[in-house]
This record gives structure tokens, sequence and C-alpha cells, in this order.
């Protein structure tokens, strides 16, 4: 079947549909061993004999597995030589960065297990190596791609170190966390680490994942992949809290936080709930001088994979409007099976300067892109 | 202003300490708890710190006791001034997160005997939920069965967030009994806190659980949908409480989204998850987590889909508002008397029938 697909001829899209800058592409590797050249003769043994070890029963799958072959791949976009999704940057091109003339991709690397590695020396080494094949398999031969910084959240020396080996390096446009950490990203522990992506320039990116050994909602273990997807909005929701309740902004206030692949629709109901309890509990957090619903306005963007889809089409634009257009950033989630079709992702006609700044705009003005 | 004759449909009766359960456990569990001096505690949880401002109106806080613990002064608060035709009792309480199955058990039984006791036969107004062992279901069904003839019980109470999602199948002998005596399943507001209330593991604050509760809700309707609760017990109902309202539509949209991609998972979900969450789910509307602009507010009701969803609550004595305006004003007016009284009727066939 994916073959029939595969030769399916594709049609150009339309003008208004090209140049856009996507903010959330998934790069693969072929097999394990792409990361050995950059990996210590310790840790390629390691990594050949015990491997990475998450808080999770699975040693490599998933527990809520996908509904698609690869867990969750686009049904045509799997090489022709076999290789995963997204390992083939000619395909890839074909695919996404040439069919639509993309002016840049955001990679966030899904692989290496950096930041659920429970041996963190092993994690902070995956982190660096993920990094360095980011660069050699995808952005030097392809300088529309731009890297992720990978870190190990669990050592603070190492994902500080990391954080500020790339510094200036253009290749790198923001630092990865995922919102399933230990504790909630808020939380004093990590401040330092939250500070040196500041003050080097980067954003961070929340992208949905990680193996944080807790439950995937407050109320324990859910049985489904149907549970499991919307369950990362939950994970999403609590870090926005984390982040805005901690008093993160006060003490970091140029910190940008970028939301990725958790959706957006949920954002302004969370900023209504936060203002309204903040009301009642401030004297909990005195530190906040200001309403949360400010400092996520100020503070939060978010890409709009998978996209929300209203039952009334134009409420989309209410949603946009209650975010602010400013700070929605288009992205397509190549080559994960519910990504999203510039041509079809919005069903509502976007105000003209909408477009242009969620699908362009925007993102080069927050990654500095020019 | 709320007009006379409307429901209520949360009130908080706090159980002012453990002693006052002592007469309503039967001997064994009597001496137990007094050998182990369990009555000196307050089993107050962590899911509701009673001195929060946001747990404890200031012109509704007694001169001395928990708030809400004294009858009187609800008559004098709510039942007096509102004139309600009903209004709900809901026990939030250290019994629903006992380890101990047979503790958490034996304390259920004396919190519904005290109600029914000091507050339902004191009041012709008042109705309850039934508090149940929610982490031993057989138990806990054992307790609707027991208490299920004193028609003055109209829902069964739990805690939005448990140690299994709400819908797993361990859980259905609760669903099953409820049914078959027409109580709603009443969800309120609050973990036992088995697990952190994400993935994203604990917070700090108080404000951060008590907004996270919200997405204990999302999860709970995720699970019921999933593992096909709505179509194995199509009579049952499920009636949010205290759990915020203006997050549900986008939680909607995305668990239709996921249904239209994932459903082969769970081919008995055979309808858009939204349809059957307006049929089948309602939601008090204190607190109401309202945008700044009425013009706002009114989208996202319409955005619910249904006027039928909505039911009236004061959440006494809890502080998400001051006066009377218990409702936000400019409700049109259609959408008020729903609101007050026609849902709940709709909602709690035991309350019709009265």
């Amino acid at each position: 079947m994916n073959v029939t697909l595969r030769e399916h001829q594709i049609e150009r899209p339309a003008q208004s549909h090209l140049g856009f800058i996507d903010c959330d592409v998934h790069p693969y590797y072929r097999t394990l061993a792409d990361f050995d050249p950059f990996l210590s003769e310790r840790w390629r043994e390691h990594r050949r004999s015990i491997g990475n070890r998450s808080r999770q029963g699975l040693a490599r799958a998933s527990l809520y597995p996908r509904m698609s072959p690869g867990n969750g791949m686009r049904g045509d976009a799997w090489p022709k030589n076999g290789s995963p999704p997204g390992s083939d940057l000619d395909l890839m091109r074909e695919q996404l960065l040439d069919l639509f003339d993309v002016q840049c991709g955001m990679l966030a690397p899904l692989v290496g297990g950096a930041a659920a590695e429970r041996n963190v020396e092993f994690g902070a080494a995956m982190a660096t190596a993920v990094n360095e094949w980011q660069c050699a398999w995808f952005c030097d031969p392809e300088p529309r791609l731009k890297a992720s910084v990978q870190i190990t959240l669990e050592h603070e020396e190492s994902a500080i170190a990391e954080v500020e080996r790339r510094a200036g390096d253009r290749r790198f446009a923001q630092v990865n966390i995922p919102p399933r950490g230990l504790e909630p990203l808020g939380r004093h522990r990590y401040r330092k680490i939250l500070a040196a992506c500041a003050a080097n320039g980067f954003p961070i990116s929340l992208h949905l994942g990680g193996t944080s050994g807790h439950a995937s909602t407050g109320g324990g273990w859910p049985s489904f992949y149907h549970e499991e997807h919307p369950s990362y909005v939950q994970s999403m929701q609590t870090l926005v809290t984390s982040l805005v309740c901690e008093g993160v902004f006060e003490d970091i206030p140029d910190l940008k936080v970028v939301l990725v692949e958790g959706g957006f629709a949920w954002l302004p109901a969370l900023a209504w709930r936060l203002d309204k309890h903040w009301r009642r509990l401030r004297a909990e957090v005195p530190y906040l001088r200001r309403a949360p619903s400010e400092y996520i306005r100020e503070h939060f963007w978010v890409t709009t994979q998978p996209i929300e889809e209203p039952e009334r089409p134009e409420d989309m634009l209410r949603t946009i409007e209650w975010i602010g257009p400013e700070r929605v950033m288009f992205s397509t989630d190549y080559p994960h099976w519910d990504q999203d079709d510039p041509r079809y992702a919005f069903k509502v006609k976007l105000p003209e300067d909408w477009a242009r700044m969620i699908f362009r705009d925007n993102a080069r003005a927050l990654y500095r892109l020019d | 202003m709320i007009p006379a004759g409307a429901i209520d449909c949360d009130i908080h009766a706090a159980v002012p300490n453990a002693r006052v359960l002592l007469p309503h456990l039967d001997e064994y569990w009597r001496e137990h708890i007094l050998r182990r001096g369990l009555e000196r505690n307050d089993f107050e949880t962590s899911a509701y710190p009673a001195g929060a401002p946001i747990n404890a109106r200031p012109d509704w806080c007694p001169a001395a006791g928990l708030p809400g613990s004294s009858l009187e002064a609800l008559q004098a608060h709510i039942l007096e001034p509102m004139q309600p035709r009903a209004a709900i009792c809901n026990v939030i309480h250290g019994a629903q997160m006992m380890m101990s199955e047979d503790l958490s058990a034996a304390l259920c039984r004396a919190i519904n005997n005290w109600l029914a006791a000091e507050w339902l036969d004191r009041d012709p107004r008042l109705r309850a939920s039934i508090v149940v062992p929610v982490h031993s279901p057989d138990l806990a069904a054992e307790e609707i069965e027991r208490m299920a003839p004193d028609r003055r019980f109209v829902q069964v109470l739990l805690l939005a967030m448990a140690e299994l999602p709400l819908g797993r199948r361990m859980m259905w002998p609760i669903y099953r009994a409820a049914e078959r005596h027409d109580l709603p399943i009443g969800i309120h507001a609050g973990s036992s806190f088995r697990h952190p209330p994400s993935a994203g593991g604990w917070g700090s604050t108080y404000l951060e659980d008590y907004v996270s509760y919200a997405q204990g809700f999302a999860g709970a309707l995720n699970s019921l949908l999933a593992e096909g609760v709505f179509q194995k017990f199509p009579a049952l109902r499920v009636v949010l409480i205290e759990s915020g309202v203006t997050w549900l539509p986008a939680s909607m949209w995305r668990i239709n989204k996921t249904w239209r991609g994932v459903r082969a998972e769970v081919p008995w979900l055979d309808r858009l998850p939204a349809d059957i969450l307006r049929e089948r789910v309602r939601l008090t509307a204190q607190p109401l987590d309202a945008p700044p602009d009425a013009a706002s507010l009114m989208t996202v009701l319409e955005q619910l889909g249904s006027d039928e969803m909505l039911l009236f609550a004061t959440d006494y004595p809890h502080w998400h508002y001051d006066g009377e305006e218990a409702l936000p004003a400019g409700l049109p007016e259609s959408l008020m008397r729903k609101v007050l009284l026609e849902n709940a009727l709709a909602t709690y066939p035991r309350l019709a029938a009265a």
C-alpha cells in the first residue's frame, strides 16, 4: 500500500501555501550506530551492551503503540531502502522542504533517549552525540534545517555546558526539553539551566514526550493510545502552570518558551482559570507581580500541530485572537501520522496578516532567522 | 440574585471531626478506631485544605469549627436567603483515600449514616451524594446498595483522580450499581494523590494543584469514553462537580480529533466523543473560570454546544464569588431557567420524583 501512495502524483501546492517556516520536523536515524561516531569508546560500548534505560517497562517499544508502523509514521514517508521515515534527507526534501518551498524547518529530534535516561552521564553523552548528528546528517547538508539542542535535564552541569557549547552556533535555534520530566519545569532545581538557555539566546522548546515514570494522567495510567494522545495536553498544561506559578519569568525575564505538538486551543481557558484562582490564592505566590495570563501572553509561543478542529470552524479565529496571532506558529510534524498539511490545516480562512505571521513572520522573529 | 426554587447542586458538608462519626460506626470499627486513636485525626485532605482562601469564603466562615460544618450556618447563608428547592451535600473526606480498603469503607459508611442523621433528617431541602471507598469498587458497590433505598441520596460521589482512571473495567461495579438505582455519578474536583497531577510531576503550590483539577476531569472523561463506559451503561449520567467549565470545548475538539485517527483501537466508541459527552455529562457552574469579557464567555457557552449541560451550584462554603452573584450577569433567560432548575431535574431522577 505504501508503494501505491508513493507513486501517486503530487500536485504542486498553490503559491499561498509555499514558503512557510515549519516549527516541528522530526529527523530520525537509520540505525543506532549512526550515533557512534559522536560517542566515546566507553559510551559506544555502553550503548551496545546496556543501551537506553528510562522509567518504563518496555526498553524500546511504546507502552501505547501507535496506529501505524514505526510507532505512528505517515504511511508514505518510508524511504525505499526501508529505513525509518525522517532518516532520508532526499525524501524529506521531496515531501516537505521542496514541495512547499519551506524556508526553514525546526528539527525536533525524538531520538537518543538523552532526556529520560536514568544514567545521566550516558544521557549527557547521548545529548552531545545527537546534537553533532543533527548537524552532520541534516543541518550541514541542508541549511534550511535548524537543530534543537538536546540536554539531560537531570544533570545540571552537563546541560549548562551543552547549552554554552552551542551558543552562537546559528545551526542551533533552540533548546529542546520534554514536558514529561521528573518534576515540573518551574521547580527551583531547574532554574539555572533555564537561565543558561535565556542567557545564551535560546528559546526553550517543549516538545511533547518524555518518560518521567509518572502516570500519564493524575488519575493513573490509561489503557489506550486514545487516552495517551490527549493526555499530552495535560502534561503541557502542568508545565505552563508550573513555569508561571513558580515565578520563573520574574527570575528570568527574557526566557521564551515554545510549546510544540501540544495543540493550542486549550491555552486561553488555562489562562482564564489561572487568573481566576490566582486572585484567591495570590498570597501563596507573592512573587508574582502580574496576573498569570500576562506572563503567558508575553513568554509563550505555540505551534499549531495537531491543530484543533472546532466544530464551528470560525471558532479557530476566536482561539487565535485569545492567544494572540503573534504567538502562533505553523508546524507540520512531518513525518508523523497526524501531521498537518498547510493546505488543509486551517478549516477557516485566516486574515492575510495573521497568515503571514503564523506561517512565517512569528517564527522568523522568535528564532532571529534573518 | 438567584430566584427561589433553584436546585443547588454542590454544597459542602464538612465532617467537623472524626469523633462525630463514632456513633455511626459498628462496634468493631468503633473500637478499632478508638484503639488506634484515629478519632483524634481530622482526615483533612491535601486536595482541600480547609483554611485556604479558595475553600473558605470569609463571610461564610463560622465563629468556630470548619467552614461548612454547621447546618445552622448553611441555613443562614444559603437555604434561607436563596430558598432553593433542594441542595445536594457533597462530603470531601480522607475516608475516600485511605490505603486500607476496609478502613476506607468503614469511614464512608459512617459518613453516609452521619449525613442522613445530622443533615438530611434536620432539613427537608437537603439531599446528599453517597460517599464510597473508590479504591475498592466491590465495597463501593455494596455501599451504594446499602444507601440506595434512602431516596434522599441522589448520586454517587467520586474524586476525579484516584488510583485508576475512572473508566477502567475494575471500576465498573460502581457504575453497575449506580445505574441500577438511578444514581448519576458525581465526579468532584480533587485527587487522592496516588499520582502527581500529570506525567509532568509534582508541582509546588496549592494554586498549581487547584488549577490542575481541570486536567483531572479531562483525563477522567477520556477514560470513561475510551473504555466504553457510556456504551456499557446506557442509562448512566455523569456530573462534573467544581470542575470549571471553559476548558471543556477545547478538550472536546481534541478528543474528537484523536477519535478520528485512533478509533480503531476502541471500536465500541462508535460516535463522536463530543456528542456522547453532551448527552451524558453535566457540569456544575461554580467555579466559573470565565474569560474577562462577557462576549467571550458567551462564545465559550455556545461552544459547549448544549444548553442542557450546566447545573447551578454555589459550591458553599468555597469562595468563588462574592455577595449573591452565583451566576454571571447577562445569561439569557431561557438558559437561566435551565441552569437553575430544569437541567438538574433532568439529570437527577430522584430529584424529579420528589
